[in-house]
């Protein structure tokens, strides 16, 4: 007879839970892997059918994101120069040239300016006025709080024609204050009620050790308990940074020329030369990197995170 | 070091008060014990001494200087806490220095301050070692150490052994008096383990309800409880209270319990109505000449000593008596009392009446 334990799970539900778990693990991750491998196809090989899982892996994806492209005639081609690059070989098979850079680029770097922008302001505002909630006697504290949570309680959209005319009267449409405002604005109440809820567990007597130490109060909160909240604080920040990247709808309605981001810009990438999916596949690689690297970085952080509060040490 | 003088101390927070008008003294360089049940205030008052809490009214002087409403900071007055509260972020050497750079000084002193203090304490070998796995007793020693460490002018400690388990307390009690009779500083202690507080204290506050009961030496407010709830409160078992119905006169000798006379020290006021006669088990005897007649319920055997339960005609009582003696269930003994020990009390008020006894340390507060 084996022997029974409470602890620990028996082998076949340890070999049951693994199983599930890959099978999570798979259907979450085939989506991903087949934008990763589109992006590496070329324009017939990704609309192929049946779907091609062996191919030929080709940049001309990538160049496609990163340029601007002239169809032209197969004489005029044959009368230009030898192709100088290798992408400038990529695009000529198509009987097109470079015409200029696309604005991937930039529309990155809007993303990264907005997300992390907004993500570090939704912390930075979300941990004072957490701390403040959690340790000072304030008048309406719960009113507060609920008031502040009550932002949550309607899809941000349903606000997005309020949004648009005052961010038109204000000059905030299409910049990248107005974005960093608009998704710190989303961002705060979850910021503040999840670092309420790590800064609650933190004891105020290490606070209180601090004071009698010498130090003023916001020495303690800085050098004390900041220390302490780190694992809230990450895992905070990447929702925060999560829904601010991933944004797509008010970045529509709001940005254009000077502070589009990625997402809104990616899906016009299939407008400049038909179907182009690889392009398109390798700007959701491309914007997926960032937010994967920030989450690896602090994934410790995370898991602790999530089980904060769980178990008393 | 210093002396600490609390003037009509009140601190309310919003509808509730936590501790009303209470003032006592404690002298440079005493082990000092603010002993109570939990929620009697005691802990808000050493944190309004320490600065955590800002009184509500009344002062608080530091040798002689007012520090009542001034920021901890200010006070170079170090605390000790209950969960110890070691910044779990740093190791034992960060811990103990943190108070000494805040206070700017050069590392070279730090690090000789800190090496003075672990080997006061015993610690040279945890001080790289980081404070979470440390034992319960270790961690007790580098929370003392950090409160030591820049020689305050006072220590606050907040039941600093609460958290260690009963055998270890024993042991750090003793080091802990040790190093205050090492150092010889100012030290206020809150402790609600009376044992505790008669062992450890030079003097001890008792406070209940956010008021001060009593304040003075172990042994007097063992020997001469001011009332019936310090009476209770302290030793095990704790003092015998027999109701009576009667009147008393200034210059009294005897009361009348049910009709038997019972000398008492001689009394200094009067009272009429219901009243107390406070009795410790240790000063009972049985006593087969006495008309005073109780028979035995139950006994409980300690080793050197034995307590028996008594069903007196005033209600039942114990009686601490050698182990010895034979007592045995259900036999009918007569009771004699140490005259010179008794305190009478006024049932209403909970008050000691004022005697021979207990003139000199009743506050008559």
């Amino acid at each position: 007879m084996s022997s029974f334990s409470v602890t620990e799970p028996s082998k076949r539900i340890k070999w049951f839970a693994g199983t599930m778990v890959i099978l999570y693990a798979l259907i979450t991750m085939i989506p991903l892997a087949w934008i990763m491998m589109t992006g590496f196809k070329t324009p017939p090989d990704s609309i192929s059918y049946p779907p091609k899982v062996i191919f030929e892996p080709s940049l001309e994806g990538y160049v496609n994101l990163f340029t601007t492209r002239t169809r032209i005639a197969p004489d005029d081609l044959a009368a230009l120069p030898p192709p100088e690059t290798w992408y400038d070989e990529i695009v000529r098979d198509r009987n097109m040239v470079i015409a200029g850079p696309s604005k991937f680029g930039e529309r990155f770097v809007n993303s990264v300016i907005i997300g992390f922008g907004s993500t570090f302001l939704s912390i930075f505002l979300g941990t004072l006025a957490a701390y403040a909630f959690s340790r000072f006697k304030i008048p309406l504290a719960d009113d507060l709080l609920f008031f502040i949570l009550s932002t949550r309680m309607m899809p941000p959209i349903a606000v997005a024609i309020p949004i648009f005319l005052m961010y038109r009267n204000l000059g905030l449409s299409d910049t990248h204050l107005g974005m960093i405002l608009l998704y710190t604005a989303v961002n705060i109440s979850l910021a503040v009620w999840l670092l309420k809820g790590f800064i609650d567990e933190i004891p105020r007597e290490y606070e209180e050790a601090a004071l009698i130490d010498g130090y003023t109060r916001f020495q303690a909160f800085y050098k004390v308990v900041l220390p302490q909240a780190a694992t809230g604080i990450a895992s905070t920040a990447i929702f925060c940074l999560i829904f601010a990247w991933n944004e797509y709808a008010f970045a529509v309605l709001l940005t254009s020329a000077t502070a589009q981001t990625a997402p809104p810009f990616i899906p016009t990438i299939i407008g400049v030369g038909g179907l182009d999916w690889p392009a398109v596949a390798a700007g959701a690689t491309i914007f997926l990197l960032p937010v994967m690297i920030f989450t690896i970085l602090l994934r410790k952080h995370l898991l602790r995170g999530i089980t904060f509060g769980a178990v008393r040490k | 070091m210093a002396q600490i003088q609390i003037s009509n101390i009140r601190k309310d927070f919003g509808d509730f008060t936590a501790v009303k008008e209470s003032s006592f003294t404690i002298e440079d360089g005493e082990f000092f014990m603010l002993l109570g049940p939990s929620g009697c205030g005691k802990t808000t008052t050493l944190r309004m001494i320490a600065g955590l809490e800002l009184p509500t009214s009344g002062e608080i002087y530091l040798d002689g200087e007012e520090i009542s409403q001034k920021p901890p900071s200010q006070r170079d007055i170090a605390f000790v806490f209950q969960m110890f509260a070691l910044y779990p972020h740093m190791n034992v050497r960060k811990n103990l220095s943190y108070p000494l750079i805040s206070q700017g000084m050069p590392r070279a002193q730090v690090k000789a301050k800190i090496d003075e203090v672990a080997g006061i304490l015993g610690i040279e070998d945890i001080l790289n070692r980081p404070v979470g796995g440390l034992s319960g007793g270790d961690r007790q020693r580098v929370a003392l150490g950090r409160a030591i460490v820049r020689d305050p002018k006072a220590f606050m400690m907040d039941e600093p052994l609460g958290a260690l388990d009963a055998e270890f307390r024993e042991h750090m009690a003793e080091e802990l008096r040790a190093l205050h009779d090492r150092m010889g500083a100012t030290t206020v202690y809150v402790t609600h383990d009376q044992l505790e507080a008669m062992q450890m204290g030079d003097k001890i506050v008792v406070m209940n309800n956010s008021v001060v009961e009593q304040f003075g030496t172990p042994q007097e407010i063992y020997d001469k409880p001011a009332t019936m709830f310090v009476a209770d409160f302290i030793g095990s078992p704790s003092m015998n209270f027999l109701p009576f119905e009667g009147q008393v006169a200034p210059g009294e000798k005897s009361i009348d319990l049910s009709g038997f006379s019972s000398e008492v020290p001689e009394l200094r006021e009067g009272a009429a109505g219901n009243l107390i006669f406070g009795v410790r088990p240790e000063n009972i005897q049985l006593n087969d000449t006495s008309a005073y007649r109780a028979s035995v319920l139950a006994t409980e055997y300690l080793g050197t000593t034995q307590i028996v339960t008594l069903d007196s005609p005033n209600g039942e009582l114990k009686a601490r008596i050698d182990a010895d003696q034979v007592a045995t269930v259900g036999e009918k003994v007569g009771l004699s009392f140490n005259a010179d020990t008794v305190t009478v009390f006024d049932e209403a008020s909970g008050r000691a009446l004022r005697s021979s006894l207990n003139e000199g340390v009743l506050n008559n507060g």
